[in-house]
């Protein structure tokens, strides 16, 4: 063996170190388990084998050196910046990566079933448990100790310390406290309620051109817009309440679920935030008038107030009442008169209200 | 090799000297590992975290965990110019700007994937091997905790690029937070740092994925491995393998080069996932907006149960003194998961109540073996695969041409219905695979060599099994059961007097029973059955 070359032997080998186990021997000689070929449950396998199989493991660990090698190849000579280049990157790095550690764990595999023996060891178990005489021991100290320490004895202190430990341990419970503001009661109101600079009410503009939407131009019954605050255009926090959809009918197809007062010439504006969980509920349908989410397919009824007709959400998409400026163009006339969006447990019956506030 | 080169024995010898290593190894280089293709199972997990923790490292050293808006001015020519948060822009970056990055995040991604599917898979085989009874109660219990960590480890990362898809999740994860009574608002305001979407949720789900729950994973991943290293793996029935014993290949040198080799095997497959098998494109969604979203939206696999309850559930909310308690997003979100978890975790204490077995068990069942928990089980994947199926709902619908609506309302019966026939297609299953056995060791097996028998009747010769199927099918232990029989005076004993008492001892009858006991016990007698079964006629008779 080619290990015993590089080994001294043993003349220059410094003498034994005491404590130090012999230098010629490993220090886990003495494992009562360890079986030398020929014992039971250690099964050497055909030497022929082996020797095709070392052949076949040198061939692998091969295979797995060039394609290492191909790795760091590729990443010198592959750049990335288009969507092309990267591909090509991609491919040429997690191929040989793959390769290279496929053919190393092969190779091992290889080596561990048709190389090395095969075991059928038996170790005895033991049952978990202590013995008696260590739990009666541990109980004595246990109990000595608490006797020592005076923790039984000394009731005052005992008092004293847990009621010193009560704040700390509150204390990182109230250093949370300033991870948010309190709700109060901004989930009620929307920047369609902001008051503009000018004092004039708030222009519909539609979602991504930001243009402000002109009545007599939207005139094609069945469209459907998603349409944001004047504003508002980039404000995430806004858009996540404020984000409408805007939809045409004809006078005959509306219903009686929908605010003709809060309409003008047949366009409805919505909530699209799904009164589900939130989602934008962007899905149109034109011919049956059916808005659906995309989340979790709540289904609701565009020509009759929105109100639900499929699926989880519990409550219609909030209307918004809109009308019209002097230059024609579509304007919020006040904000949703109920929360929209989510439930929350403030949220109460608002639709309840709003109808007693009505009548 | 007489004696190991000088330089491990050097550093072998420095080491000892100073911690005593000596006495660990003896006992342990040579620890015994017994060999079954599910023990693997728990490997790919494992083998899984530690390609998260390398790639995740590799994805911080770019990733900025920011909400601030930035326009686009990366290589990736359809989104330049368009503003969008620096989260987004830099998950972009490593995408098309770091060499290796796509693949780093795709390995990533993949990974994660396989982490969820890895220790889902482990676990079942725990569950239905009863590999967690008595002493492995506690390391049952760290799964489960691990498990419910890695769901919300992969629900804080998935949601850290910031691109419209993420997005959809974390809206649902706003939502759902809301919903919860009296505090849910305050959850809400507290976790996003005010109102959804603000500017804080990005850094703040960072912080929870790459640094506290990473750690806490960490953590029971080494208290699970010390658990199991010290209680010592289960194994399978099988010859000369008792509850006193552990049959199998030593950690050194032969387990430890396999596990390696396994490790390089779950790599390699991720990574050829990660080369050739596209995941998570977030150049195609865009930035996020709470005002867009696209049909189709999935989330990872792991939160597809939870997704589906939320769309089976019908609407229902109540105002309760002025208060809105929406139990249309509450009892989707919260009664699965409590079913399964709770479940899971408290069963094997459920099962000791049941059966009163307090002994140790270090031999694994076969799942046929003890037919009620087998179908409890199943029920419990049916429960979990329905839910499952039914969070990609609009897919079935779009792909296979059904009603979306139809197929709501299937997945609402089916959640009921699929887990009651599960159970008892399985508990026929396993009675049926019982027989089985027992047929193989009374009778032996088919040998396919044709008999003519004097009286011109055919007969097919059976041969004992191999020997060792017949000690595997032999390592069948009974299931204890509560003595509630009356004694002489006709009293019952004192648990089982209350109605949970009597329950309790209906249940043990039920669970614990032999439906198929095994009858055969020695091979001399497999000849005399021969001859008894000509007779008997129980042969398969070809006239």
């Amino acid at each position: 063996m080619t290990e015993q070359n590089e080994y001294p032997e043993s003349g220059r080998v410094p003498s034994r170190v005491i404590g130090t186990p012999p230098a010629d021997a490993p220090i886990a000689d003495t494992d009562p388990i360890r079986a030398p070929e020929g014992v039971p449950g250690v099964i050497p396998q055909d030497p022929v084998k082996a020797r095709k199989a070392e052949r076949l493991v040198a061939l692998l660990f091969l295979v797995a050196f060039l394609a290492g090698a191909g790795f760091v190849a590729s990443y010198v000579i592959f750049q990335v910046g288009t969507i092309d280049k990267t591909a090509t990157s991609n491919l040429a790095l997690g191929g040989t990566l793959a390769l290279a550690l496929l053919s190393l764990g092969a190779g091992l595999t290889v080596w561990v079933r048709q190389i090395m023996p095969k075991y059928n060891l038996i170790q005895e178990r033991h049952e978990m448990r202590s013995d008696d005489e260590a739990r009666g021991y541990v109980k004595e100290t246990f109990l000595q100790g608490a006797e020592e320490s005076g923790f039984v004895k000394h009731r005052l202190l005992r008092r004293t310390l847990l009621l010193a430990a009560a704040p700390l341990g509150l204390a990182p419970l109230v250093l949370l406290k300033d991870l948010g503001p309190l709700p109060g009661t901004v989930l009620r109101r929307t920047a369609w309620g902001e008051p503009t600079k000018d004092g004039k009410p708030r222009r519909l503009v539609v979602e991504g051109t930001g243009q402000p939407i002109r009545a007599a131009d939207f005139n094609s019954p069945g469209g459907i817009l998603s349409v944001v605050p004047e504003g508002y255009e980039e404000d995430l926090n806004a858009l996540a309440k404020a984000t409408l959809i805007l939809l045409k009918f004809r006078p005959e197809e509306l219903k009686s679920g929908t605010n003709l007062n809060w309409t003008h010439d047949g366009i409805v504006a919505y909530s699209k935030i799904c009164t589900h969980v939130g989602c934008p509920a962007a899905l149109y349908e034109q011919t049956t008038h059916h808005i659906l989410c995309p989340c979790h397919q709540s289904t609701f009824d565009a020509a009759d107030g929105a109100k639900v007709i499929f699926g989880p959400a519990a409550r219609p998409l909030p209307q918004l009442p809109i009308g019209i400026d002097e230059e024609g163009y579509l304007v919020a006339k006040s904000d949703f008169k109920v929360p929209v969006g989510p439930s929350f447990w403030e949220r109460g019956d608002a639709e309840a209200e709003v109808r007693e506030n009505a009548s | 090799m007489n004696a190991p080169p000088k330089a491990i024995a050097g550093v072998s010898t420095f080491v000892d000297d100073r911690i005593g290593a000596g006495n660990f190894l003896k006992r342990n280089l040579r620890k015994i590992f017994p060999d079954h293709w599910s023990f693997l199972l728990g490997e790919i997990a494992l083998y899984s975290f530690v390609i998260l923790l390398l790639t995740g490292t590799f994805l911080t050293f770019w990733f900025k965990p920011s909400m601030s808006e930035v326009p686009y001015t990366g290589s990736y020519a359809p989104l330049y110019g368009v503003h969008m948060s620096e989260a987004y822009a830099s998950a972009l970056h490593i995408s098309f700007d770091v060499r290796g990055g796509l693949l780093m995040r795709q390995i990533h991604h993949w990974a994660a994937l396989l982490f969820v599917a890895g220790m889902t898979v482990h676990m079942l085989r725990i569950f239905f091997t009863g590999a967690y009874r008595k002493p492995r109660e506690l390391n049952w219990i760290i799964g489960i905790l691990l498990l419910s960590l890695a769901l919300i480890e992969g629900l804080t990362g998935y949601s850290l690029p910031d691109d419209l898809l993420s997005g959809a999740g974390l809206r649902i994860t706003q939502g759902v937070a809301q919903s919860i009574p009296i505090v849910g608002t305050y959850v809400s305001f507290f976790l996003f740092g005010g109102e959804y979407p603000g500017h804080d949720i990005i850094p703040r789900f960072y912080t929870l994925h790459i640094l506290l729950i990473p750690g806490i994973l960490l953590a029971l991943i080494s208290a699970h491995m010390i658990l199991m290293w010290v209680q010592k793996h289960t194994q399978m029935p099988g010859k000369n393998r008792t509850e006193k014993n552990v049959v199998g290949a030593p950690f050194y040198p032969a387990f430890m080069i396999k596990s390696g080799a396994f490790f390089l095997f779950t790599f390699g497959v991720i990574a050829l996932l990660g080369a050739f098998a596209q995941i998570n494109p977030i150049w195609l969604f865009g930035p996020y907006t709470p005002a867009d979203i696209s049909a189709g939206s999935q989330p990872d696999w792991y939160m597809g149960f939870l997704e589906g309850a939320l769309r089976l559930m019908p609407a229902w909310e109540i105002n309760f003194l002025g208060h809105t308690v929406t139990l249309s997003v509450l009892i989707p979100a919260l009664v699965p998961l409590g079913i399964v978890m709770t479940g899971l975790a408290l069963y094997p204490f459920l099962e000791q109540w049941v059966t009163g077995d307090r002994r140790e068990h270090h031999v694994c069942d076969r799942p046929r073996n003890n037919p009620h928990r087998t179908s409890i089980g199943i029920a419990g994947i049916t429960f979990y695969g329905i839910l499952w199926l039914l969070g990609a709902n609009d897919e079935i619908s779009a792909n296979f041409h059904i009603d979306l609506y139809t197929t709501t309302w299937f997945g609402r019966i089916a959640v009921f219905v699929g887990p009651a026939i599960a159970y008892w297609i399985t508990y026929r299953m396993c009675i049926g695979l019982q027989r089985k056995d027992a047929e193989v060791l009374s009778h032996g097996v088919e040998s396919g060599v044709i008999k003519r028998m004097p009286n011109g009747q055919y007969i097919e010769v059976h041969t004992p099994p191999a020997e060792d199927i017949a000690e595997h099918i032999r390592g069948k232990k009974e299931i204890p059961v509560l003595t509630s029989a009356e004694d002489g005076e006709g009293i019952p004993p004192k648990g089982a007097r209350s109605a949970l008492g009597r329950l309790r001892a209906k249940m043990s009858e039920a669970y614990g029973t032999d439906r198929v006991p095994l009858t055969d016990g020695h091979h001399e007698e497999a000849h005399e059955e021969e001859h008894a079964g000509v007779g008997g006629g129980d042969r398969k008779e070809l006239h």
